[in-house]
């Protein structure tokens, strides 16, 4: 059982309190894009064994969504950040690199 | 190879059991193989055997990380079935079903098929409706099933309660040429004519890295040297994305954990699986006599082999309106698997951007089904380099060209 901080009203709660969403931070593409990218942002995730950002959403709580950074091995969940950004945040990333110091970054 | 039969038992009674040999032998792999095939799961080990078999291709490697058939294929549920909606799927599923038939003396090992009949139950009208609608499907497809009244249910499974509050059972679509087989005995029966085949099968060997220049794979590096390949399989299931990470491709696959569960073993109470879609449980009774029992997958990425404890909550509290008489059971084990899911819910068997590398993942939550299908249309895929009629539908480029086989609305989730 994870437990996660929704960052928009600050409860911290089970994870039968949220719903997963997938791969967070997926660059859109749409109509004109070319076939590739279409694949890419449709069908194509990184899945990888380690650490994943991925978007979480407060079902049973305030209803919004939020991103989560997230160890797929172990399930540690390293923070939990606002949706309304492109990339993890740096204190995010410190964190992460602080405990898995063989992590190549974000991609 | 020393065939198994009721001879040999009472041959080794009187010479105390001394001249069993080993089923498969474990060599130290060669420099280089005409096929090597990373998974020496279920699906791996059918892949190479019909390699051998319909094709005559021989110097084969199975490479395993861990030990034979344990993951996915000693972690399932063992349901064999085939009363699939789409076309592809039905035509796969059914030749998988039907191989299964006589694959304990093709093999000359028992996996104890036991076609005891799979019972998918309507618990709410939509499902009702769509069983129908396989129904028929199944029957242009050739494949037997039949809608069943709750009257025959009761019948057929007399621990059922029919008038469940929430989850009243309005009928059924029974298959009754399904069942169930012994699951690590699929593994160890394709292992054992591998082996006699000539084929090497390599236990304890990860995959660290896969060797390729323009576009062709040369070799696999492994905890064990590097290993050369004129041809790739991988068939790894739930880690299929790590592989391909290394090979330099990606894939529309996600992996979860899903989990199972078996109760203490009780006398003999129910002789058919019994599969409940709309709240994520089904349940058979093994030969020892324990309940054996699925649930839900995870809904988000998982590599840990654990699965959690809320989804069990949740399939056992339905269940037991369903069955009553399980409310009272003990929990003996539980366990996960990583199982790994496309968009479509359906299998991906596929060339890949690597001229000869192919890949077969995407099974999801039902893969056991499907193991000896699988295995015949992927070698067919690797030896003539192009698919066949079972597997050209489920190329990896279905996707980009929106030709899914959509079976997440078909077969929900429990699968």
């Amino acid at each position: 059982m994870l437990l996660l901080t929704c960052p928009c009203c600050g409860v911290t709660a089970e994870e039968t309190e949220f719903s997963p969403g997938g791969e967070a931070h997926l660059k859109r593409f749409g109509p004109g894009s070319s076939d590739d990218d279409y694949e890419t942002y449709m069908f194509q995730r990184k899945n990888p064994r380690g650490v994943h950002f991925e978007r979480w959403r407060h079902a049973y709580g305030c209803g919004k969504w939020f991103l989560a950074a997230r160890d797929t091995m172990t399930l540690e969940v390293f923070g939990t950040y606002p949706a309304q950004t492109t990339e993890p945040p740096p204190e995010i990333i410190a964190k992460i690199k602080q405990k898995r110091p063989e992590w190549e970054g974000f991609k | 190879m020393t065939r198994y039969s009721a001879f040999a038992i009472a041959r080794e009674a009187f010479r105390q059991q001394s001249g069993w040999k080993q089923a498969w032998s474990s060599p130290e792999p060669k420099q280089d193989y005409d096929v090597v095939i990373v998974g020496a799961g279920g699906h791996g080990l059918a892949t190479a055997y019909y390699l051998g078999r319909r094709f005559g291709i021989k110097n084969v490697a199975v490479i395993e990380k861990g030990w034979l058939g344990g993951g996915n294929t000693g972690r399932n549920t063992t349901i064999i079935r085939s009363n699939y909606l789409q076309d592809p799927s039905a035509a796969i599923y059914e030749k998988s079903r039907s191989l299964y038939e006589t694959l304990s003396q093709e093999l000359n090992y028992n996996i104890m098929f036991s076609p005891r009949g799979v019972m998918m139950l309507a618990q709410t009208e939509h499902e009702k409706r769509g069983y129908l609608r396989t129904e028929r499907a199944n029957a242009l497809q050739g494949v037997e099933t039949r809608f069943i009244q709750p009257a025959e249910v009761k019948k057929l499974v007399p621990i059922i309660n029919l008038n469940g509050p929430r989850y009243p059972v309005l009928g059924a679509l029974w298959q009754a040429r399904g069942g169930t087989a012994r699951h690590d005995a699929v593994a160890w029966g394709y292992a054992r004519a591998c082996s006699d085949m000539g084929m090497h099968i390599i236990e304890q060997c990860a995959v660290t890295g896969v060797e390729s220049e323009n576009g062709t794979v040369s070799a696999v590096n492994t905890t064990k040297g590097r290993i050369g390949c004129k041809k790739l399989g991988i068939v790894v299931a739930g880690h299929s994305g790590a592989l391909a990470d290394m090979a330099g491709f990606r894939l529309p696959v996600e992996s979860v954990a899903l989990q199972a569960l078996v109760s203490e073993p009780i006398k003999p109470c129910m002789d058919v699986v019994v599969m409940a879609n709309t709240v994520h449980g089904y349940m058979s009774q093994s030969d020892k006599g324990e309940m054996v029992i699925g649930g839900g997958a995870d809904g988000f990425n998982n590599y840990t082999q654990r699965g959690s404890w809320h989804h069990i909550e949740e399939t056992v509290r339905a269940l037991v309106e369903t069955f009553p008489m399980i409310s009272r059971l003990k929990m003996l084990r539980q366990w996960g698997g990583i199982v790994d899911m496309t968009g479509d819910r359906s299998p991906i068997i596929s060339k890949t951007p690597l001229g000869n590398c192919f890949i077969n993942c995407g099974w999801g939550t039902g893969g056991f089904k499907a193991i000896p299908g699988s295995g015949w249309a992927t070698a067919e895929l690797i030896a003539k380099g192009e698919p066949g009629p079972l597997s050209a539908e489920f190329s990896m480029t279905r996707f980009r060209e929106g030709r899914f086989i959509d079976e997440s609305v078909a077969a929900g989730v429990a699968h």
